[in-house]
């Protein structure tokens, strides 16, 4: 970079500079992943048997009662009986078209997904509401998985966890934890600050605040943020399924490989109606739990 | 003026603050000694970015008594409201309540002092829009930790109080504005706290509903003999229910009196211009603009008596004996019975029969009686004893826009 040409071209690193840093970073990752693999996989290993049981169990279950399970569910979360038949006729077609196992696959693993989603992303949204510096350092944390293609830290994943169930969980919950970070965080911000403050001069106590007062108003917020998270797993099924993850990815990702149209469509249709279910219950069910909101506008 | 109130029992301070100094902004302690050198708040702000909240405000609060605070928006009435159970920590100053330094209270006690201490209404009622009816009224409870049946049997009771049995399962958002601050007022009753901290409580509401709900905090306040500070902008509101007020403008405390005291002696411009527009009728017990009652016959007889008239104003006096004030007696008349008897005794015989009206009445209630007599009324207390006189001039002058002379 002696010369001027700084002016009309980008300086940048040679390419043996840029070969070093990459091979450097490279061969410390891959000594890394060798050397603490296998206790980093050992530290999953619950979770996996956990993931094996849960698969198996619906792959056992009979199809019937399995529908019979789920149409129940849905019904004492929305109590609608024309949802709970939608939910019958869609897991009907689904077995129907050959695609059950494989529903049922994606669906254990969505689950479990879902659940650590939640388990880890509403903590972290109320120690983002609760504190600004937090705020600040998840923030541009959660802008980075949303927007980083997953494919690139599928890399790293597989190269410490190899192919398989876990590395799959961990993607998608990486892909689809932010939003109910966000929300979560947004939710609790956005409470009411005189209904706050009237706990706090009654004497509450913050972890009285959290659970008593901000946590039941950020429902509806923190609600849709679940929801969110419950569709950006779905959409990551196909993606998971190039890592090894079984289910109704991989049909879909066989199909694109050799262009079977209707094989494709059948198993996007069949991810559409877990989305869409798993979406019109949860609804239901949130809505339900906010009986109190139904006469705000009274006046 | 003075004697007004000196039949109330002692008074016991209960809440007192001292040299009291908010300043907001990040970095208030550095800037303090510009508030002490005395430079305005819109110095300080123009020189630092800081809001001075308040100034120096030194009060007593005592036991059992309504305290108003009163001034406009921006004046600093619900930053200093919030300073009593700390929702604002203060730059400087001292908070005792019954002789604990409040500021000194560590986060864990401070929750106990606010459970058990202090209850608290707002202007936007703050109620928990989640919770039913009862279960915001028993939210004090909850928090300490009551049982549920206890605290849903004790909100019950404060419902039925304030006028809302039967609304127990509503939801807040299914009430009027007044009925929420119904469900605040029981609320804030329900945890049986000593002091009631009342932010704009009624400010909110529309002025039919504010002046019922008055009522019922006066009448409560008889029966309970809380402490309690009130908030306001409305200085008709600080005088009906106030038995003391100070005021604020700007951070600082411009006067604190009893409310005859903030209208009679408004301490500056700024009093005076609010309370030109109060109903001073309404305002005033007769008993704050008497005058002393001068024209009192005393005597035994008639000759003694006639002697006593003519040592003041008038062509008329009061006879009063042991049984306190009996009528009006005229020159005219005294006179005649002089003319015919001159040790004769002064009886009620002698007298006209003039009403005499109540020191505690307020003055709008004696308008008519007072104009449609010729002579001043004679004012009279509980146990009829003439304690002052009322003439149409006094009655005029107070509430008249002038200032009231002589006084």
């Amino acid at each position: 970079m002696a010369d001027s040409s700084w002016l009309s071209e980008v300086p940048q690193l040679s390419r043996g500079e840029l070969r070093d840093i990459r091979k450097f970073l490279d061969t410390e990752y891959r000594d890394f992943s060798r050397e603490y693999g296998e206790i980093i996989e050992g530290f999953f290993d619950p979770l996996l048997s956990f993931l094996v049981w849960f698969e198996k169990l619906l792959l056992a279950t009979p199809w019937w009662l399995v529908i019979a399970i789920i149409a129940g569910l849905a019904y004492l979360s929305s109590r609608s009986w024309k949802l709970s038949l939608g939910v019958v006729i869609s897991f009907f077609m689904i077995g129907y078209f050959g695609m059950w196992d494989d529903t049922m696959r994606t669906m254990s693993i969505i689950l479990v997904c879902t659940l650590m989603a939640i388990a880890l992303g509403v903590p972290i949204g109320i120690a983002m509401a609760r504190s600004d510096r937090v705020q600040s350092v998840v923030t541009p944390l959660l802008d980075i998985m949303q927007t980083m293609p997953a494919f690139v830290y599928l890399i790293p994943v597989v190269m410490l966890l190899g192919i398989g169930k876990i590395p799959g969980v961990i993607a998608v919950v990486i892909y689809a934890i932010p939003p109910v970070i966000r929300l979560t965080n947004l939710g609790i911000r956005l409470v009411d600050k005189d209904v706050l403050e009237a706990a706090t001069a009654y004497g509450a106590s913050s972890l009285q605040r959290l659970i008593g007062v901000q946590l039941p108003l950020a429902m509806p917020t923190i609600m849709a943020g679940i929801n969110q998270t419950i569709m950006m797993a779905l959409s990551m099924v196909v993606i998971a399924s190039m890592i090894g993850v079984k289910g109704l990815g991989q049909p879909v990702l066989k199909s694109i490989t050799n262009q079977y149209f209707t094989l494709g469509l059948l198993n996007g249709l069949a991810i559409v109606a877990l989305a869409i279910i798993f979406d019109r219950v949860s609804q239901a069910y949130a809505k339900r739990s906010q009986r109190y909101l139904e006469g705000m506008d009274n006046g | 003026m003075v004697e007004a109130k000196i039949n109330k029992t002692e008074p016991v301070a209960l809440i007192k603050i001292e040299g009291l100094y908010k300043l907001f902004g990040n970095n208030p302690k550095k800037f303090m000694p510009l508030v002490h050198a005395g430079k305005s708040k819109d110095e300080i702000l123009a020189e630092t970015g800081h809001t001075l909240g308040l100034k120096d405000i030194n009060l007593t609060i005592n036991k059992g008594e309504i305290f108003v605070i009163m001034g406009l928006s921006g004046s600093g009435k619900s930053t200093l409201i919030r300073h009593f159970n700390r929702l604002i920590d203060p730059t400087e100053g001292v908070i005792e309540v019954e002789g604990t330094d409040v500021m000194k209270l560590p986060q864990k006690e401070l929750e106990l002092f606010r459970r058990h201490k202090m209850s608290m209404v707002f202007q936007r009622f703050g109620l928990l829009p989640h919770k039913s009816v009862v279960d915001n009224v028993a939210y004090g409870l909850a928090i300490q930790g009551v049982s549920k049946s206890e605290r849903g049997a004790k909100a019950k009771e404060w419902l039925e109080t304030v006028g809302l049995a039967g609304y127990e399962e509503q939801y807040p958002a299914q009430l009027s504005g007044g009925q929420q601050q119904r469900v605040g007022l029981a609320r804030a009753l329900c945890t049986d706290a000593e002091i009631l901290l009342m932010d704009e409580a009624f400010s909110a509401l529309d002025p039919l509903i504010r002046s019922e709900m008055q009522d019922q905090l006066i009448e409560l306040q008889q029966k309970l003999h809380k402490t309690i500070i009130f908030i306001t902008h409305d200085l008709d509101e600080a005088l009906r229910i106030g038995d003391r007020i100070a005021i604020l403008k700007d951070g600082e405390m411009v006067q604190q009196g009893e409310p005859e005291d903030i209208l009679l002696n408004p301490a500056n411009d700024y009093v005076e211009a609010f309370v030109r527009d109060v109903n001073r009728a309404r305002a005033l017990t007769v008993e704050t603009v008497m005058k002393d009652p001068v024209n009192r016959i005393t005597a035994d007889t008639i000759g003694e008596a006639l002697k006593q008239m003519k040592g003041f104003k008038g062509d008329y006096g009061y006879y009063v004996n042991e049984d306190g004030y009996q009528g009006v007696l005229t020159e005219e008349k005294l006179q005649a019975a002089y003319d015919d008897d001159n040790k004769a005794k002064l009886t009620s015989a002698h007298c006209e029969a003039l009403d005499a009206i109540s020191q505690d009445a307020v003055l709008e209630t004696v308008i008519p009686d007072t104009l449609n007599s010729q002579y001043s009324l004679p004012v009279i207390d509980d146990q009829g004893e003439m304690t002052g006189q009322l003439s149409r001039s006094t009655l005029a002058e107070v509430l008249g826009n002038e200032e009231p002379r002589n006084r």
